[in-house]
């Protein structure tokens, strides 16, 4: 099995804390990675040294097979959709001009129409970017991340904020990504039920790594899923 | 009077470079307006103030020395912003503040004002000679040639520079290319509109063409529509009632956008404005 990530005794660490303490696991081709952790876990910071916007860390992180500190040719293969996009809200940009950003090569029109028409946001192409839902924004940022073809795609809690209908559209693209365009996706979430039913592996961060498996091991065994609530409820309190 | 200023060769150097101004103003303006850097032309505007005072100084041609002291001056202030975590608007402020001291101290040195420095604090877009003309339409062409070229580059990274990042734009060198860019714009227009207005320029046409425009190229061509009337009316209006080019310049552009502001005001404009 192809290994797609390698993350090797990764520590980060603020002046006052320690963001992530010694997490190593790894990804395989065509895995469907849920990352669960409460607020403050670390996923957001984990996120941003796998694509090099934090390159403070101890450890290794490796995309197919080198080290990311050597090469940052990977990031080509990755396709990364943040948790809320930040960007003017009046900006003069179209869908299709957002689209088209995330192109690093020449423009193939056709894939760019076809990826529009999967997503659902053909019609929106002329509309601006600011003035969609936020369900349909993060749509056109998918189609963004796809536009070349990635062979990973990093996603971060991306349905925060988005309406329930436009959440279940987006996870059904998702897994279609992924079974039928074998498509490795790494995905941060909040939702314990959405992780069940679409990944099939889980990792369970906070701040360490105190789960990472198939994801029926980890639903399956009630002390592991008990333990990750309370933790996660904890968190939530002390937010509060 | 109203047609035969049409045939006098000055007033044909000053609508071709006051256009090709108006294209490049617009066009690097926008980048600027989107980066929340509205005020940063206004910044090198007043850092080139003190290099036109050392070449006025030193007998060198004025706008050599604006050109080499404004654009070092804003690369090394976009340097020291990112270096020591300084917000835009307080380094735009240094940088204003420091050019325009450097170019008064050596005013009073080199014995007081003259007619030459008033030309370029507001603008003599009728005395452009034919060599500052080759000079405006070459730098205009080869700005724009950059910008289409780098064309996702600067979008992407204006839109937002994380992402752009992650997709391997090399951000960082793009945003010392667009300083680059606003410098030699905004010494190339000074003979336009002068040290003290050329912000409007930069900012006004833009600002009012992105209450207009859906996409950005649409936007853009909104954004040189508005500018090339501003310019080419103030120019012509100026010399006819015989007042100062570089504010009636201005002033047509903020009535273009007085007048947006009303048509958006009655619900005129479509959604998303």
């Amino acid at each position: 099995m192809l290994k797609v990530v390698e993350i090797d005794h990764l520590t980060i660490e603020y002046p006052d804390v320690k963001a992530i303490d010694d997490v190593s696991f790894t990804v395989n081709q065509g895995d469907f990675l849920g990352i669960i952790g409460p607020n403050g876990a670390g996923k957001s910071t984990l996120f941003a040294s796998m694509l090099s916007l934090n390159t403070k860390y101890k450890g290794t992180i490796k995309f197919f097979s080198t080290d990311i500190r050597k090469s940052k040719n990977y990031l080509k293969e990755i396709g990364y959709v943040p948790q809320k996009p930040i960007f003017e809200k009046n900006f003069p940009a179209t869908v299709n001009d957002v689209v088209k950003m995330g192109l690093q090569k020449e423009s193939d029109e056709n894939k760019i129409d076809e990826i529009m028409q999967q997503l659902w946001i053909h019609e929106l192409s002329e509309r601006r970017i600011g003035e969609l839902s936020g369900g349909q924004q993060q749509r056109v940022f998918i189609a963004k991340a796809l536009v070349n073809n990635p062979k990973v795609l990093i996603l971060d809690e991306p349905v925060t904020g988005i309406d329930q209908q436009s959440i279940d559209l987006f996870y059904s693209i998702l897994k279609e990504l992924n079974s039928k365009q074998n498509i490795t996706i790494i995905w941060s979430s909040h939702d314990l039920d959405a992780v069940n039913k679409l990944a099939n592996h889980v990792a369970c961060l906070n701040r360490t790594l105190f789960f990472h498996g198939e994801s029926d091991d980890f639903f399956e065994n009630d002390e592991l899923v008990k333990q990750y609530s309370e933790a996660s409820m904890q968190e939530h309190m002390h937010h509060h | 009077m109203t047609f035969e200023i049409f045939t006098f060769s000055f007033m044909h150097r000053a609508i071709i470079s006051g256009i090709a101004i108006a294209i490049l103003c617009s066009v690097v303006g926008l980048f600027l307006v989107l980066r929340r850097y509205s005020l940063f032309g206004d910044a090198i505007a007043h850092s080139s103030f003190g290099g036109i005072a050392l070449g006025l100084m030193a007998g060198i041609y004025p706008l050599w020395t604006a050109y080499g002291v404004s654009i070092v001056s804003a690369l090394i202030m976009t340097r020291i912003k990112d270096r020591f975590n300084i917000s835009g608007d307080a380094s735009i402020a240094v940088l204003l503040s420091s050019g325009i001291a450097v170019g008064l101290v050596i005013i009073g040195l080199s014995g007081g004002f003259t007619l030459d420095i008033f030309s370029f604090l507001f603008g003599s877009i009728l005395l452009v000679s034919v060599n500052d003309t080759i000079l405006i339409l070459s730098l205009t062409g080869i700005i724009l040639i950059v910008i289409l070229l780098l064309y996702r580059q600067l979008l992407y990274s204006t839109f937002n520079e994380e992402q752009a990042k992650v997709s391997g734009v090399p951000v960082e060198k793009i945003n010392y290319l667009i300083v680059f860019m606003a410098g030699i714009t905004v010494v190339t227009s000074i003979q336009l509109v002068g040290v003290l207005l050329i912000s409007a320029l930069f900012v006004i046409p833009n600002v009012t063409a992105i209450m207009y425009g859906k996409g950005f190229k649409q936007t853009v061509i909104i954004s040189m529509s508005f500018s090339i009337f501003s310019v080419v009316a103030g120019i012509l209006v100026s010399y006819i009632f015989d007042i100062t080019p570089a504010g009636t310049i201005v002033l047509f552009a903020i009535g273009i956008f007085a007048c947006t502001m009303g048509i958006k005001s009655a619900g005129l404009l479509s959604r998303h404005n």
